[in-house]
C-alpha cells in the first residue's frame, strides 16, 4: 500500500480557499489556499486554536459548504462543480459525520438512528442492513439498547450511537468534530478507541478535530491549523 | 414503497409532537365539520326547494315566438314617426310541432318531451262558474314530466275521450266528485261535457284550483285550434343544464325555449346567493384551517432546524426534506378531515333526528371523500412555505442551531 497509490487517496485539497461575505466590505478569507492529502487508513488529528478555521475546513471537506476557490477531490473526484443533489449523494455514501453533540434524532430509536443514512438513501432497510446496524451497535457496546430512544441513553452511549451511525454506510472518510468534547474522560477514551478500531477494521480514513492533546497525541498524524494556514503536518511513529 | 423514508420521518415527527399535532387536528376537524355540515344542510335545503318547484313544472317550456307588428318601411325621402302598441298575443300552435317533438326526442341530455295544448276556459256546474286552464296532454309522455298519477286523491288518472282529471280545489269549489259531469266552455259556443275521472292534489294552490287535464283532441276542439300544440314541455337529466339545453333548442328550432331557471329567476337568485354565502363561509374556514397548518409546521421547522441539518448531513436531499413536511401537511389534512367529516355527519344525523324535520338532509359519502381530498390538497399547499424553508436550510447553519 504505497503512499502514491492514487486508488488509495481519499481526499485531496488543492489551493482550497474559503471567504465569507464575498463581494461585501466585510469580506474575510478564513482559509488561505490549503493543500492536503488523506490516504485510506490515515488516522489524522486536526488541531488549532478557536477561529483557526478548523470547523470551516471540516464543513468544506464534508461537502456541507462550498469553497471559494481551489478544488477538493473526494475519492479522486472533483467536487466543486457538483450540483447539490450530487453533493448530497456523495455526502451520504462516502462520508460519515460525528459531531460534538451527538445529534441523534429524538423521534427515532437507537437502531433507527444508526440506520438513518441507509434509509435516507434506499428506503425501508433490508434484512442485512438491519443486521449490520445491530452488529455495529454491538461493536460500540450497546447491544440490547436498540429500541431505546436517545434520551434514555447516557451522553457517552449517545455519542457511541452517533459513531455507529457514521459508519453504517462504510464511508471512505470519517469526519469527527470534537467528538469527545462533551464527554467525561472515561467515555471520551472509549469513543476514541472506537475510532481507532474502526479505522483498522474498515480502513476508513479518520479526520478528527480536537482540542485535546491527549487525543491528538494518539493519532498517526497531526495537522495544525493557524489562522487559516497549515502550520505543521507531522506523522508519528 | 416510494417515499417510505419521507412517510417514516413525517409520521415520527408528528407522533413526537403529540400535543401540537392533536391541537391542530382538532382545529382542522372543527373546520371540516362546519364545512361538511353547512354544505350538507344547504344542499339538502336547496334540492328540497328545487324538487318542490320542479315537481309541478317542466324544466324547459318551448313556445312559439311572440307575434310582432311589422312596420311598412317609409317611402324614401320621408320620415316616419310610429306610435306602436304591442300586439295582442293570440293562442297559437307551434308550427310543425310533431317534427319539433321528434327533433327534441333525439337531443342529448333530454329525458322527456311532451307536447301540450293549453288555454283558458270556463268550468261550469249548475250556476257555479270557475275559470280554468285546459291542458290537453299526450298522457304517457306527460307523466314522464309530471307524474300526476302519484297525486291522485280520488278516482283514477285516465285521459281518454270525454275524461278529465281536475284539481282538488276546483273539485271542492264546484262540489265535484270522481264520476261527476263537468261542463267546459271554451268560448264562442264551443262547449263540451266531460266525465271527472280523477281528482289530483299537487299541493300548489294555483294548479289544484285551475288545471283540467284532458285529451289533446278535446282541447284542440274546445280552443278551436285543430291539430295544435301550444307548448312542448321538456325535462333534462341535469336540471342545472336546463339553460344550456334551452339555448340549444332555441338555436335549433327558432322557437322560444324558457328554462325553469328563467321562469323562477327570483328563486334561482335566492338559491345562488345562498350557495355563494355558503361557499364564502367554507372558503374562510378552509383558509383559517390552512393558516393553522402552515403556522404549526413553521414552528416545527424552527424547532427541528438542527435535526433537519443532521438529516441533510447524512445524505437527505432537499427534495426529501421538502416532502417530509408536505407529507405532514397532507396527513394533517387527511386525518383532520376524516375526524371532522365524521363529526359533520354526526351533526347532520342529529339535525335529521332532532331538528325541525321540515326536510331531510341526505348524506352523501362523496361529500366526505371530497372533503378529505380537498383537505389533503389544502394541507399540502399550506405546508409548501414551511417545507420550502426546511428544504432550503443551510446544513452548516442548521447543525449549529440550538
Amino acid at each position: 500500500m504505497s503512499e502514491h497509490d492514487a486508488s488509495q487517496e481519499v481526499l485531496r485539497l488543492q489551493g482550497l480557499r474559503k471567504s465569507y461575505n464575498v463581494g461585501k466590505p466585510t469580506e474575510v478569507e478564513v482559509l488561505h489556499g490549503l493543500d492536503l492529502r488523506l490516504q485510506r487508513r490515515d488516522f489524522t488529528a486536526l488541531v488549532g486554536a478557536s477561529g483557526s478555521g478548523k470547523s470551516t475546513l471540516l464543513n468544506l471537506i464534508g461537502l456541507l459548504d462550498r469553497p471559494t476557490a481551489g478544488e477538493l477531490f473526494l475519492l479522486a473526484e472533483p467536487t466543486r462543480s457538483m450540483d447539490d443533489a450530487r453533493r448530497t449523494a456523495v455526502r451520504g455514501s462516502a462520508i460519515g459525520f460525528v459531531f460534538q453533540f451527538h445529534h441523534l434524532i429524538q423521534a427515532f430509536t437507537t437502531l433507527e438512528n444508526v440506520l438513518m443514512p441507509l434509509m435516507v438513501a434506499t428506503g425501508k432497510p433490508m434484512r442485512e442492513q438491519i443486521d449490520r446496524g445491530r452488529s455495529l451497535l454491538a461493536q460500540v457496546g450497546l447491544d440490547g439498547l436498540e429500541q431505546r430512544k436517545p434520551d434514555q441513553l447516557s451522553g457517552g452511549q449517545q455519542q457511541r450511537v452517533a459513531v455507529a451511525r457514521a459508519l453504517v454506510t462504510h464511508p471512505a472518510l470519517l469526519l469527527a468534530d470534537e467528538p469527545t468534547g462533551n464527554l467525561d474522560s472515561k467515555s471520551a477514551t472509549e469513543v476514541f478507541q472506537l475510532f481507532r478500531n474502526f479505522n483498522r477494521e474498515f480502513g476508513c480514513a479518520v479526520l478528527l478535530v480536537t482540542h485535546d492533546s491527549r487525543m491528538s497525541d494518539q493519532c498517526d498524524r497531526t495537522i495544525t491549523l493557524v489562522d487559516g494556514n497549515i502550520e505543521s503536518d507531522e506523522a508519528r511513529g | 414503497m416510494p417515499m417510505w423514508i419521507e412517510w417514516t420521518i413525517a409520521t415520527k415527527f408528528l407522533h413526537e409532537g403529540k400535543v401540537q399535532s392533536t391541537l391542530i387536528l382538532v382545529g382542522i376537524a372543527v373546520g371540516v365539520a362546519v364545512i361538511v355540515f353547512l354544505t350538507a344542510l344547504i344542499t339538502g335545503l336547496q334540492s328540497n326547494i328545487i324538487n318542490r318547484t320542479l315537481g309541478t313544472q317542466a324544466h324547459i317550456k318551448v313556445q312559439p315566438t311572440e307575434e310582432r307588428n311589422r312596420i311598412l318601411p317609409p317611402a324614401t325621402g320621408s320620415v316616419q314617426l310610429v306610435l306602436e302598441d304591442k300586439r295582442a298575443q293570440r293562442l297559437r300552435s307551434i308550427n310543425n310541432w310533431q317534427q319539433v317533438r321528434d327533433v327534441l326526442d333525439t337531443l342529448p341530455r333530454v329525458t322527456a318531451v311532451s307536447p301540450v295544448i293549453s288555454g283558458p276556459a270556463f268550468a261550469r256546474r249548475g250556476e257555479a262558474l270557475q275559470s280554468v286552464v285546459l291542458v290537453g296532454i299526450d298522457a304517457p309522455r306527460y307523466l314522464r314530466i309530471i307524474p300526476i298519477q302519484n297525486d291522485i286523491v280520488a278516482g283514477v288518472f285516465r285521459i281518454a275521450a270525454g275524461d278529465a282529471v281536475i284539481g282538488k280545489q276546483l273539485a271542492t269549489d264546484l262540489g265535484l266528485r270522481a264520476g261527476d259531469k263537468l261542463r267546459l266552455d271554451g268560448g264562442q259556443q264551443r262547449e263540451s261535457v266531460v266525465n271527472v275521472a280523477g281528482i289530483f292534489e299537487l299541493g300548489v294552490r294555483e294548479l289544484d284550483a285551475r288545471y283540467v287535464y284532458l285529451e289533446m283532441k278535446q282541447v284542440q276542439s274546445l280552443l278551436n285550434l285543430p291539430g295544435a300544440a301550444t307548448i312542448i314541455d321538456v325535462t333534462v337529466d341535469d336540471i342545472f343544464d336546463a339553460q344550456t339545453v334551452a339555448t340549444r333548442i332555441t338555436r335549433l328550432t327558432g322557437l322560444k325555449a324558457e328554462s325553469w331557471m328563467e321562469t323562477n329567476a327570483q328563486l334561482m337568485n335566492a338559491l345562488r346567493s345562498q350557495s355563494l354565502s355558503t361557499q364564502m363561509i367554507s372558503a374562510f374556514v378552509a383558509l383559517s384551517v390552512a393558516l393553522g397548518i402552515a403556522s404549526v409546521l413553521s414552528v416545527s421547522v424552527v424547532q427541528r432546524t438542527r435535526e433537519i441539518g443532521i438529516l441533510r448531513a447524512m445524505g437527505t436531499t432537499r427534495q426529501q426534506m421538502l416532502r417530509v413536511f408536505l407529507v405532514q401537511g397532507a396527513l394533517f389534512g387527511l386525518a383532520g378531515s376524516l375526524l371532522g367529516g365524521l363529526a359533520g355527519y354526526g351533526l347532520v344525523g342529529a339535525f335529521n333526528t332532532f331538528g325541525p324535520k321540515l326536510f331531510y338532509i341526505p348524506v352523501s359519502p362523496w361529500l366526505l371523500v371530497a372533503a378529505a381530498g380537498l383537505a389533503m390538497v389544502t394541507g399540502i399547499i399550506s405546508a409548501a412555505v414551511p417545507a420550502r424553508r426546511a428544504a432550503s436550510l443551510d446544513p452548516v447553519e442548521a447543525i449549529r442551531h440550538v
